[in-house]
C-alpha cells in the first residue's frame, strides 16, 4: 500500500474511522449516548479539518489519480465540515420535545461527510460516483430520520427515488464518456477531449453528466424534490441538506466542469448559462405564494444554486474563486437562517413552520428578530451585507468573462428575489404580533447565530483572506 | 455478428424503459426500484461493452462497483419504503401527496 497516498486522504480515514467506532458505541451503549456521540463526531470533524493543514491539503494526486489533495478540495471540505458541526450541534435540542433523537444521527452526517470529501476531492470519475452514493445514500436515511412522522417519511422516499434517478443519468453518462474518450479519469477524458474535438458519443455523455450533477445542486430543470425534500425532513437535517451537500456537488461540478471538460467549454458553457437563468427565475418566482419558512427557504436555495452557477458559467478561473467565495458565503447565511427558523417554536416548545407565526417577533425576541433581519437581508444581497459581496464577485466574473447579459437578468432577478426575503422582514417587524414563543433558545445556538451575524455583517474584514484562499482554490484546478 | 452497437442500442432500451418506467408508472413504488434497477443494469451493459470493445479493464471494475452500489441501494430504499408503509399504509405513487407548494 502506498503510505504517501493513504496520508493524503487522512481526513476521509479520520472520518470513516471515527465513525465506524462511534458506530459501536451508540449500538452498545444505546440512544442514551446520543449526546457523547454527537460531541466526539464533532471532535473527529476538527480534527479532519486539522489534518487539511499537513499534506492532505496540498499533496497533489493520490493513488495514481484517483483522489486529489489540493487546495480547492481543502477549501470545500473546510465549509462541509462547519455546517457538518452545526448541524450536529443544534439536533439534540430539536429533538428533545417529544421526538427521538437516535445516536446514529451524528454517524450518518460523518459518513456523508467521506464521502462529500471523496466527491470534492476526486480525480476519477470512479471515486466521483463512489463519494456522491456515500453521501446520497446516507442522505436518504437523514431525511427520513423522524420515523414515526409520516411527511419525513415520503420526504425520505422522494428524495431516495429522484436521487437515484439521477444518479443512474449520471452514472450512463459516465459510461458513455468512458466508451468514447477509454479513460476515467478527469485527465484521461480532458486529453482526449482535446485531442480531435468534441464527438457526438462525448457530448451525450456530457450533457448526462450535467444533468445528473444538476440534480445534485437542484438547479432547474431537475430541482423538483427539493422543496418536498426541505419541507418534510427534520430541521436540522434542513440545515444540513441546504448547506454542505450543495457546497459539494457543486464543488464536484466545477471540477468536473473545469478539469475534465474544460476543453468543451462552448459545449457546456450554453448549458450552464441556461441552467443558470432558469435556477434563478424560478426560485425567485416560485418562492412568492409560499406559506412554510422551510420550503420557502428550498427555492431560496435553488435561487442561490443559480447564483454560483454564474460563476461557473464564466470558465475563468476568476470564475472558479468567485464560485467558492460565493459558496462560503452562502453556507454561513444559510446555515444562520436555519439557527433562525430552529427557534420558531409554540408556546407548548414544538416547533412552528408558518411564516404568519412570525408576526410580530420583534417585540417578544428582539435579538431573535434582529438576527433574522440580517439574514434575510444578506439572502437578498442587501449590501452592507455578505450577501451583496457574494453576488457581485459572480456578476464581475461573468461580465470580465463577456456574459453582460447573463449578469444584468441576474442582477434583475435578484430584485424578484429580494422581494420574498422582505415580505419575511415586514412579518416579524410590522405585523400585530400573532404567536407566544418559548422563551429563549439554548446558550449554544444563541451563541452561534450571533456568530454568523456577526461574520454576515462584518464579513467584509475578512474579505483579503477569503479573496487569497478562493483565488489559491481556483488555481488547484488546472 | 453481434458488434459494440448492438449492445448499446439494448442498454439504451433499457435506460429508456427504466427512466419511463419512472415517470410513467402511476401504481406502485416498488415498480420504481425495479425501474432503477433497471437504470443500473443498462450502466452495466454499457461499461462491459465498452471495456471489452476498448480492451481496457478499467470498466468492468467500474461495473462491480456499480453493483455493490446498486444493492446498498436498493436496501436502504426497501427500508425507507418500510418505514413509509408503517406511517401511511400504503405504498401507491398518487398517494405520496403529503406536502404540496
Amino acid at each position: 500500500m502506498d503510505m504517501a497516498s493513504l496520508l493524503m486522504t487522512a481526513p476521509e480515514l479520520v472520518l470513516s474511522v471515527s465513525g465506524l467506532a462511534l458506530l459501536m458505541v451508540a449500538a452498545y451503549a444505546g440512544d442514551g449516548s446520543a449526546r457523547l456521540v454527537g460531541w466526539l463526531s464533532i471532535a473527529a470533524l476538527a480534527v479532519a479539518g486539522w489534518t487539511l493543514c499537513g499534506t492532505p491539503g496540498h499533496g497533489g494526486e493520490a493513488f495514481d489519480g484517483l483522489y486529489r489533495a489540493d487546495a480547492f478540495g481543502a477549501f470545500a471540505k473546510v465549509l462541509i465540515y462547519l455546517a457538518a458541526a452545526v448541524s450536529i450541534l443544534v439536533a439534540p435540542r430539536f429533538f428533545a420535545t417529544g421526538r427521538e433523537i437516535r445516536a446514529e444521527y451524528a454517524i450518518l452526517i460523518l459518513f456523508a461527510c467521506v464521502g462529500m470529501g471523496l466527491m470534492v476531492s476526486a480525480g476519477d470519475m470512479l471515486t466521483l460516483y463512489v463519494g456522491l452514493e456515500l453521501n446520497s445514500l446516507a442522505s436518504y436515511v437523514l431525511a427520513s430520520f423522524m420515523r414515526q412522522d409520516s411527511r419525513s417519511a415520503e420526504a425520505g422516499l422522494k428524495y431516495f427515488v429522484l436521487g437515484a434517478l439521477a444518479s443512474g443519468i449520471l452514472l450512463y453518462g459516465i459510461s458513455l464518456l468512458y466508451g468514447f474518450t477509454g479513460s476515467t479519469s478527469y485527465a484521461g477524458i480532458a486529453t482526449a477531449m482535446s485531442e480531435d474535438g468534441l464527438s457526438n458519443g462525448e457530448l451525450f455523455g456530457l450533457v448526462f453528466v450535467l444533468a445528473g450533477l444538476a440534480f445534485k445542486i437542484s438547479a432547474v430543470p431537475f430541482h423538483m424534490w427539493t422543496p418536498d425534500v426541505y419541507e418534510g425532513s427534520p430541521t436540522p437535517v434542513t440545515a444540513f441538506f441546504a448547506s454542505a451537500p450543495k457546497v459539494a456537488a457543486m464543488g464536484l461540478t466545477v471540477r468536473v466542469a473545469m478539469e475534465a471538460m474544460g476543453s468543451a467549454l462552448d459545449s457546456w458553457q450554453q448549458i450552464v448559462i441556461f441552467v443558470a437563468l432558469a435556477s434563478i427565475l424560478f426560485g425567485a418566482v416560485a418562492a412568492i405564494g409560499q406559506t412554510n419558512i422551510k420550503r420557502l427557504m428550498a427555492y431560496s436555495s435553488i435561487n442561490n444554486v443559480g447564483f454560483a452557477l454564474v460563476g461557473l458559467a464564466a470558465g475563468t478561473a476568476e470564475g472558479v474563486a468567485a464560485v467558492m467565495s460565493y459558496l462560503a458565503i452562502y453556507v454561513v447565511m444559510t446555515i444562520g437562517s436555519f439557527l433562525c427558523i430552529m427557534q420558531m417554536r409554540d408556546a407548548d416548545g414544538r416547533p412552528v413552520e408558518e411564516i404568519a407565526s412570525l408576526a410580530g417577533l420583534s417585540q417578544s425576541r428582539k435579538g431573535l428578530a434582529a438576527a433574522f433581519a440580517i439574514f434575510m437581508f444578506s439572502l437578498a444581497g442587501i449590501p452592507p451585507m455578505m450577501g451583496f459581496w457574494a453576488k457581485f464577485l459572480v456578476f464581475d466574473a461573468a461580465v470580465g468573462a463577456g456574459l453582460t447579459g447573463l449578469a444584468a437578468f441576474g442582477i434583475a432577478m435578484s430584485v424578484i428575489g429580494a422581494f420574498y426575503y422582505l415580505k419575511i422582514i415586514k412579518t416579524i417587524y410590522f405585523d400585530e404580533p400573532a404567536a407566544v414563543y418559548a422563551p429563549a433558545g439554548s446558550r449554544i445556538e444563541n451563541a452561534l447565530m450571533a456568530v454568523a451575524a456577526a461574520v454576515i455583517v462584518l464579513g467584509y474584514l475578512l474579505n483579503p483572506f477569503l479573496d487569497k484562499v478562493s483565488t489559491a482554490a481556483a488555481a488547484a484546478l488546472h | 455478428m453481434i458488434g459494440l452497437q448492438h449492445y448499446l442500442v439494448v442498454s439504451t432500451i433499457l435506460f429508456v424503459m427504466g427512466v419511463l418506467g419512472i415517470f410513467i408508472n402511476r401504481k406502485n413504488i416498488i415498480i420504481i426500484l425495479m425501474a432503477i434497477e433497471l437504470i443500473l443494469l443498462s450502466v452495466n451493459i454499457n461499461l462491459v461493452a465498452f471495456s471489452v470493445y476498448l480492451g481496457d479493464l478499467v470498466g468492468q471494475v467500474f461495473s462491480m462497483f456499480v453493483l455493490t452500489v446498486a444493492a446498498g441501494e436498493a436496501a436502504i430504499g426497501l427500508a425507507i419504503l418500510v418505514i413509509y408503509f408503517r406511517s401511511r399504509g400504503t405504498i401507491a405513487v398518487d398517494d405520496a401527496n403529503r406536502m404540496k407548494g
